[in-house]
């Protein structure tokens, strides 16, 4: 009888606990869902902001955030993607050189955003960009000052290893028959990466991409001084501009705002938005996935 | 016989062709590693003119960074800077929520936040590197607080600022007439934000892992385990503005308090981004105990719960611990829940619920505005240093000890 109390007790406690966890997630997003949606319309998405945010839209911040994710997958896919394959195709899993650079991209996995951000400042922006400028013999600062495209190379680096993961276990998914019956065909190492391996896994690397992209849309620390900014006269129409961002807008908006009661709607219609977006992204990822691991099996 | 020699040049060419694009391929590869190197480089090189200003005795300047500045820079009350990050001037300060008196870290337009493109400018045109501790720019900057032109041999005020003692107080008070650096108060701040985070994601995360893997019917399992990862999706600006409209004033409500945004509260958010770590890994290491473990312990009598939680918890238990601990990681770094929901206040307190400041939070929201190169800029790539040096301690205890211990105790070895 103690014994069943206890056993009561220990499974009801998982349970509770997972109730718990599922409340928080669904409560969080219904109430951005219930306050946020009628909010929403289709001037909120093709308006900039106005009166000093309290009306209009957040299309520079769409327009902004889109550009970044852009320029930060076109950075930082291939150099994720090679190193997956480098990782699956080119070493033996106890040679020192992969275990040395698998500990490298957990080592960047964890650590915190807001290093990246002062590391886009150190590097990026004072290094790189004031080199740039000294190079180009600017004499106003072009480059070395924050910018659109130091900020997608520090999230290009944040999501490095979410790539590397997912592209790793695509190529992973590839049957070893494949690549034995390419190379018995006389087709070299490279052939066979480039012909048969990566084409049977371009999936992953959509996966990867889009995962990468849910997660460089949503993180803000790393771009607080690399680039975003508040408000902006006009869209960003160069690799040096700053821009605007969802996450950095919501923040602002949130917290430094001098009438927080008038920009409510606006605060709630914009974390929908930013949330319904990298939910979306995340969402397509899980799928895209969970049909690969499927196949996988089937093989 | 010449056919012959074609042919070998040929298989020659093509591997070199190779050679050159496994080497290629490697040297991406190990961008990672170097990437690594660079973080850690660049965010001590910028940390690192806070040591050296603060062993030496003598002041120091550096002539060749600090003779063109002086030239372009106008110490005058009249001059108006370009502003670096628009809201600092039209906005209130960090957190609307905090009464005034308890926020010590409110800014007074006066103060040299305002980033001043001169400095930096002039910096990469005399070429030498704009991080290098640049006493003349300091003076600079109380020069305008004071509106009198201090000339640049007179950094006395500034040697008090970055000693030990000035460090080690429990005032953090950087944008000030004598600026203060104690770091113990965000340590504190960070600890008490941490612990609450770890106390309410760690166990829930947990438990549902142990649900998830073994308690759950195996559709219910293919269910719970996507949507609870889909958490980890959730950026953490949206975490934080949660947490600062709903749960600020549910906690406030349920206690009683005077801050509706305090440690507790950012603990709370913290706790929601730990979750899906610490229940994906753990989920992950439960999974990976072999099969045969469970079914004895089922076939000697003992019943679901009981291996559960007496069978395998312990054997996946370096995982859970990897869990845990990566959790920790996750909980000190995060920035924007920190800035959004503690009250983002630098008080010296024990108290879980009075407003504190982390690390990463002070970072976050006092870099947009700092002059570069000033002790103020340096204090806060140290606090990023910090930061950096614990992940990567965190991750390489996991992935050393926990990972191996894990991989051998389960394979054998």
């Amino acid at each position: 009888m103690n014994k069943r109390v206890a056993g009561f007790f220990a499974v009801g406690s998982t349970i509770v606990a997972t109730v718990c966890i599922l409340v928080i997630l669904f409560g969080m997003a219904g109430m951005f869902l219930v306050q946020g949606l009628p909010h929403l319309s289709w001037a909120f998405f093709t308006e900039a902001p106005r009166n000093n945010n309290t009306e209009g839209g957040i299309f520079p911040a769409i327009y902004g955030t889109t550009l970044l994710v852009f320029i930060m997958t076109l950075l930082g896919v291939p150099v994720g993607t090679i190193t997956a394959i480098y990782l699956t195709e080119y070493t033996k899993q106890r040679a020192w050189l992969p275990r040395v650079i698998r500990f490298a991209v957990n080592t960047l996995a964890g650590v915190p955003s807001i290093v990246f951000g002062l590391f886009g400042l150190g590097f990026f922006v004072q290094f790189l960009g004031q080199g740039v400028d000294i190079a180009l013999g600017n004499d106003q600062m072009v480059w070395g000052k924050p910018a659109l495209v130091w900020a997608a190379a520090t999230l290009a680096v944040l999501t490095l290893p979410v790539v590397i993961v997912s592209v790793e276990e695509a190529l992973r998914a590839v049957p070893r028959e494949v690549r034995e019956g390419s190379l018995a065909l006389g087709a070299t190492k490279w052939q066979t990466i480039w012909k048969v391996v990566l084409p049977n896994s371009v999936t992953g690397i959509l996966t990867g991409s889009i995962l990468a992209v849910g997660r460089g849309a949503g993180e803000v620390a790393p771009i607080l001084f690399t680039g975003a900014v508040y408000s902006l006269p006009e869209l960003p129409d160069g690799l040096s501009d700053q821009f605007m961002h969802l996450g950095y807008h919501l923040y602002v908006l949130a917290t430094q705002s001098p009438d927080v009661d008038a920009t409510m709607p606006l605060q709630y219609a914009t974390t929908l938005v930013l949330l319904g977006l990298t939910l979306v992204l995340n969402f397509a990822a899980v799928l895209i996935r969970s049909r690969l691991r499927s196949r996988q099996i089937r093989l | 016989m010449e056919q012959h020699i074609d042919k070998s040049l040929v298989r020659k060419n093509r591997r070199w062709g190779e050679w050159l694009i496994e080497k290629g391929v490697a040297f991406v590869a190990s961008l990672s590693i170097i990437l690594i190197f660079i973080i850690f480089i660049f965010v001590f090189r910028e940390a690192m003119p806070l040591f050296s200003s603060m062993s030496l005795e003598e002041p120091t300047v550096e002539a060749p960074s600090g003779a063109t500045p002086k030239d372009d820079v106008v110490p005058n009350e009249d001059l108006t800077p370009e502003i670096y990050n628009p809201e600092v001037y039209n906005l209130a300060p960090a957190s609307a929520d905090v009464p005034a008196e308890t926020a010590p870290e409110s800014y007074d337009p006066n103060a040299p936040e305002s980033y001043d493109p001169n400095a930096s400018a002039s910096d990469a045109s005399s070429g030498s590197t704009p991080e290098s501790y640049d006493p003349n720019a300091s003076a600079e900057e109380t020069s305008t607080q004071e509106s009198a032109p201090v000339t640049g041999d007179e950094p006395a005020i500034e040697r008090e600022n970055v000693s030990l003692a000035n460090i080690t107080g429990t005032n953090w008070q950087p944008v000030s007439e004598k600026p203060k650096y104690g770091i113990s108060t965000l340590l504190i701040g960070t600890a008490k934000t941490t612990i609450v985070a770890i106390l309410f994601g760690a166990p829930l995360g947990i438990l549902a892992a142990l649900y998830s893997a073994f308690f759950a019917k195996k559709w219910l399992r293919e269910i719970i385990k996507p949507v609870i990862e889909i958490l980890a999706g959730f950026p953490s600006v949206v975490v934080g503005f949660f947490c600062l409209m709903v749960v600020g004033s549910l906690v406030q409500s349920l206690f009683g308090l005077d801050f509706r945004l305090n440690s507790f509260v950012g603990g709370i958010g913290l706790g929601i981004a730990v979750i899906p770590i610490v229940f994906t890994i753990t989920e992950d290491a439960l999974s990976s105990v072999p099969r045969a473990l469970r079914e004895a312990s089922l076939a000697v009598g003992a019943t679901e719960w009981e291996t559960a939680y007496k069978v395998m918890l312990p054997a996946a238990f370096p995982g859970v611990f990897a869990a845990v601990l990566l959790g920790i990681g996750r909980a000190f770094g995060e920035t924007m829940i920190a800035l959004m929901a503690t009250g983002n206040a630098a008080l010296f307190s024990f108290n879980i619920f009075d407003p504190a400041r982390t690390f990463a939070a002070t970072i976050g929201a006092e870099m947009g505005e700092v002059v570069w190169g000033s002790v103020h800029y340096n204090m806060l790539f140290f606090l990023g240093a910090i930061l950096f040096v614990f992940a990567f301690g965190l991750n390489t205890v996991t992935e050393l000890f926990i990972k191996e211990r894990l991989i051998k105790k389960f394979h054998g070895n």
